[in-house]
């Protein structure tokens, strides 16, 4: 790959900071490689998510799902639904980036929350490249490195349940949805999707409560638009 | 069966990444698109926290799993790393289970 000059001091800093998001991301890959097993999928199949799915959280999503007994389409389902915020990460990226042909279909699989952040407030297209791949090539081999010990190390230690790992999976839902929360549209419709699942639980087989919840997302949506000026979105011009 | 859906999340998941770099901006720039997409993760990772804290098969329980995840909050809300919020999680469920 050739890119156009980079002062070297920059590109330095750079790196080491896609390295520092790599370790810090790539460190959690341990709690899905151990979650994925005690869900009830094999080690293969836990790494096979990380390297072929790699966006955590649909990879979450889906052995959460079959975790609770759902039927393992409706946690593929819930993870598609899950992984569509990177087609808009690739809307705001695809001009800085300015890839195309095989180039683009590569970078197409580093394109997650992480390599995002990283490069989408450069002001020149070689930083935004350097940034991108760094940090998409430092969290895809130490997400995946540490998803392999995870599923290894869960394997060896029997009943999930002992260890508190259902209750861990919860935590990590938590975790994700945490820095969304920030307006109040956010925590209205978090509560009203909360709402949803759980009065369906008992009325639907498992994984249908999710997945519904992503009508609470469409509804909001549709009615905010029809009201302008009715949030803060900041869209009313 | 896992596997297919494994396979259909991969592939899936890759298309919805290349999509976003190969679609034209204008085709889902669009307020309301961006709006909806930006609310549909919180929406699934809500219900999912609450499915997986409460859900047993059909019925809802309350049991070591919801303290857990309320001291996963109070984690959360001290600034806790994403790695010692899970594990505090799990740490509390697994104390719990134990008395």
């Amino acid at each position: 790959m050739t890119l156009p000059p980079l002062p070297s001091t920059e590109r330095a800093a750079i790196l080491r900071d896609s390295l520092a998001v790599g370790v810090a991301t790539g460190a959690y890959g341990i709690s899905f490689g151990a979650i994925g097993v005690s869900s009830g999928l094999s080690a293969a199949q836990t790494c096979a998510l990380s390297l072929l799915v790699f966006t955590g959280a649909s990879q979450f999503a889906l052995v959460g799902v079959i975790a609770a007994g759902g039927a393992p389409m409706s946690g593929a389902a819930t993870a598609l639904l899950l992984g569509s915020r990177n087609t808009l990460y690739g809307l705001r990226l695809a001009p800085l980036l300015g890839w195309s042909g095989w180039r683009r279909a590569a970078a197409a699989h580093l394109l997650i929350d992480e390599s995002t952040a990283m490069a989408v407030n450069r002001d020149s297209r070689p930083a935004a490249r350097t940034a991108f791949l760094g940090t998409g090539l430092a969290v895809f081999s130490l997400w995946n490195l540490a998803t392999l010990g995870g599923a290894l190390a869960g394997e060896a230690l029997g009943d999930p349940r002992t260890y508190g790992l259902d209750a861990a999976v919860g935590g990590a839902f938590l975790a994700l949805l945490w820095p969304r929360l920030g307006d109040r549209l956010a925590r209205v419709v978090a509560l009203a999707a909360v709402a949803l699942a759980l009065g369906l639980v008992p009325v639907t087989a498992a994984g249908v409560p999710v997945l519904a919840a992503a009508g609470v997302a469409l509804a909001a949506g549709l009615m905010t638009s029809r009201a302008p000026g009715s949030d803060a979105s900041g869209d009313s011009r | 069966m896992t596997w297919l859906a494994i396979l259909v999340a991969s592939a899936g998941c890759y298309l919805l990444k290349l999509a976003g770099l190969s679609i034209p901006r204008a085709v889902l720039d669009r307020p309301l698109v961006s709006r909806v997409a930006d609310l549909v993760p919180v929406a699934l990772l809500a219900a999912l926290v609450a499915v997986q804290a409460l859900a047993e098969g059909s019925d809802l329980s309350m049991d070591a799993r919801l303290a857990g995840l309320g001291v996963a909050a109070v984690a959360l809300a001290l600034r806790a790393p994403f790695l010692v919020v899970v594990v505090l999680a799990a740490a509390t469920a697994a104390l719990l289970r134990l008395t």
